[in-house]
């Protein structure tokens, strides 16, 4: 059961560093921004100069290149299954490179679907980056003060902030109760791994239900524990841990802004703008 | 035993019937007195349905009196306006170490409570650092609860209520889920505290030996106070305790046995170490005489 350790939220890096230290709405923001470039590139420039950046946040954050591609491994199955479909389904008509029976490969088809596919990957990695430079306790905060401005419109900032939290703080906790049942009913003869996919389905049940009962049963006591200690929502709180824009964080808006300038705007345009 | 200083916590006909949607009324408690003085040690004990957790939940507002009343430093648990103020100064720690820790790391969690009085982030900062210092968890500040030992856990709730300077603690049973180690170091904490910021505690407990480091023991059953009086005394009730189907410390059977037995002990004997204080006397003496 140690790979539901591994794969939940093993993605952040401690470390000291630049990027680290970036406000976590900053890092919120530009994430956004940068999945919004990725998705407006239409050249194979733009990808370059967006690897370059992203190699760059990477470097500046102390997260080691192997790391990095391990942790994108999952997504190159998908984006290989992504090439495939462009290839095979792409428009008809273009440079033929390969024929066999219906199975047409143009040249055209081949890079459009490696494009799109890079595109992918850079997509995941810009998301990856964030993910590896703030923790999620940083990551609740920012979303709360970025959430903050729409209460007026019904948005419960506090709310969702305080929900993910929890989730946060009792994800590790439901996974050893689980591992915990699972022995137990093990001990009892029961089969998890082996038989069909319905077997195994019917299986999880003697799992889930005492699963999901000791939840109930948790929320119950922490709900208890935390009126104990004043809880009443979100007015009238207040936080430990203020949030505050520092010079490094308008630097990073800059870089931002002018690779978003050198993807997006057209070479022509550049000309014309800068003149000669 | 002077009654000049008011109670810190005065329960007064105290009376708690739960309401099942369906079903009968429970009554939990029928007509509890008790007072709890300033840097007082209380311990709670009784059987499972004696009304103890009902009456720990009266302590700081989670439940309200059914009727009598609950009063906490001069404040009524009824008034309405006073329930964030009581719950500020009786912080109470439950049983389960996992169900009680909101926030995904352990500094976090400390200042959930401060956060909700509402106090500025200076002021909690301080606070939370002074918390994790008396409860000796400097070290793990940034560590995620779920890796901690349930010692450990039940430590970053201590502090966590006390980082909300309160004027006394209620555990709830707040030992009976870890092991003996963890339940020393708990036990070791709540004690320090008390002497050294004299905070009242009020121990609801099944353990007899943390019941015998209390100065006063409030036996429960059925809803009502069956026997109150100091360690020495209510465990010397042995019949009265057997009724009520509850045994003295091991400690104390033992004294007991061994003053049965010729050994001159003194009375009141309720831990190891004072036991076998009087036994090395008792043999000293026994050598000097012959």
């Amino acid at each position: 059961m140690n790979f539901l350790r591994g794969l939940m939220l093993g993605q952040y890096v401690p470390a000291e560093s630049p990027v680290h230290r970036l406000d976590p709405r900053t890092k919120l923001l530009g994430t956004m921004w940068l999945v919004g470039v990725v998705f407006g590139t239409r050249s194979l420039a733009g990808l370059a100069v967006l690897t370059a950046f992203l190699a760059g946040v990477l470097a500046a954050g102390r997260i080691g290149p192997a790391y990095a591609l391990r942790g994108l491994r999952p997504v190159f199955w998908l984006v290989g299954i992504a090439v495939v479909f462009q290839v095979v389904f792409g428009d008809s008509g273009g440079h033929v490179l390969f024929r066999r029976g219906p199975l047409v490969v143009t040249r055209e088809n081949l890079a459009a679907g490696v494009f799109y596919g890079y595109r992918l990957i850079l997509l995941v990695a810009a998301t990856t980056v964030m993910t590896f430079t703030t923790s999620s306790v940083e990551l609740t905060d920012g979303l709360e003060r970025l959430l903050r401005p729409f209460r007026r419109v019904g948005v419960p900032a506090h709310e969702l902030a305080l929900m993910m939290t929890i989730a946060l703080r009792f994800i590790p906790t439901l996974f050893e109760e689980t591992e915990t049942i699972m022995k137990a009913q093990m001990a009892r003869g029961a089969e998890f791994t082996r038989g069909s996919l319905a077997a195994r389905a019917r299986a999880l049940i003697p799992l889930l239900v005492p699963l999901f009962v000791g939840a109930f049963r948790r929320a119950d006591a922490l709900a208890l524990a935390m009126e104990a200690r004043g809880y009443r929502g979100g007015e009238h709180r207040t936080r430990m841990k203020e949030l505050r824009v520092a010079i490094r964080d308008y630097v990073a808006a800059g870089a931002l802004l002018l690779v978003a300038a050198v993807v997006l705007v057209p070479p022509s345009l550049w000309r014309a703008v800068v003149g000669r | 035993m002077s009654d000049l200083a008011p109670a810190l916590i005065r329960v007064r006909g105290l009376f708690h019937t739960y309401e099942p949607g369906a079903g009968e009324p429970v009554p939990a408690l029928r007509g509890v007195d008790l007072d709890v003085r300033r840097g007082e040690c209380v311990a709670l004990i009784g059987g499972n349905g004696s009304g103890k957790s009902t009456l720990a939940k009266h302590l700081n507002a989670l439940l309200l009196p059914t009727a009598g009343e609950v009063i906490v430093d001069g404040l009524d648990t009824r008034d309405r306006d006073a329930v964030w103020a009581v719950r500020q100064r009786v912080g109470m720690i439950f049983e389960h170490p996992d169900d009680q820790l909101i926030a995904a790391v352990v500094e976090e969690d400390v200042a959930f409570g401060c956060e909700n009085l509402g106090l500025p982030p200076a002021e909690i900062r301080s606070r939370v650092d002074e918390a994790l210092r008396i409860v000796g968890l400097e070290a793990l500040r940034r560590r995620p609860p779920h890796l901690l030992s349930g010692g450990q856990k039940q430590r970053v709730a201590i502090a966590g209520v006390l980082a909300m300077r309160p004027r006394c603690l209620v555990l709830d049973e707040a030992t009976s889920m870890l092991d003996p180690a963890g339940q020393r170091e708990v036990m070791e904490t709540v004690l320090r505290l008390r002497r050294d910021e004299g905070l009242a505690l009020v121990l609801i407990t099944h353990s007899m030996e943390e019941a015998a480091l209390a100065d006063r023991v409030v036996v429960l059953a059925g809803g009502t106070v069956a026997l109150s009086g100091t360690p020495a005394e209510v465990f010397a009730r042995d019949d009265a305790l057997r009724d009520l189907r509850l045994e003295a410390p091991p400690i104390v059977a033992l004294a007991r046995g061994l003053a049965a037995a010729g050994v001159a002990l003194p009375a009141g004997l309720l831990t190891a170490p004072q036991l076998a204080d009087a036994v090395a006397a008792a043999y000293r003496r026994g050598r000097g005489e012959a």
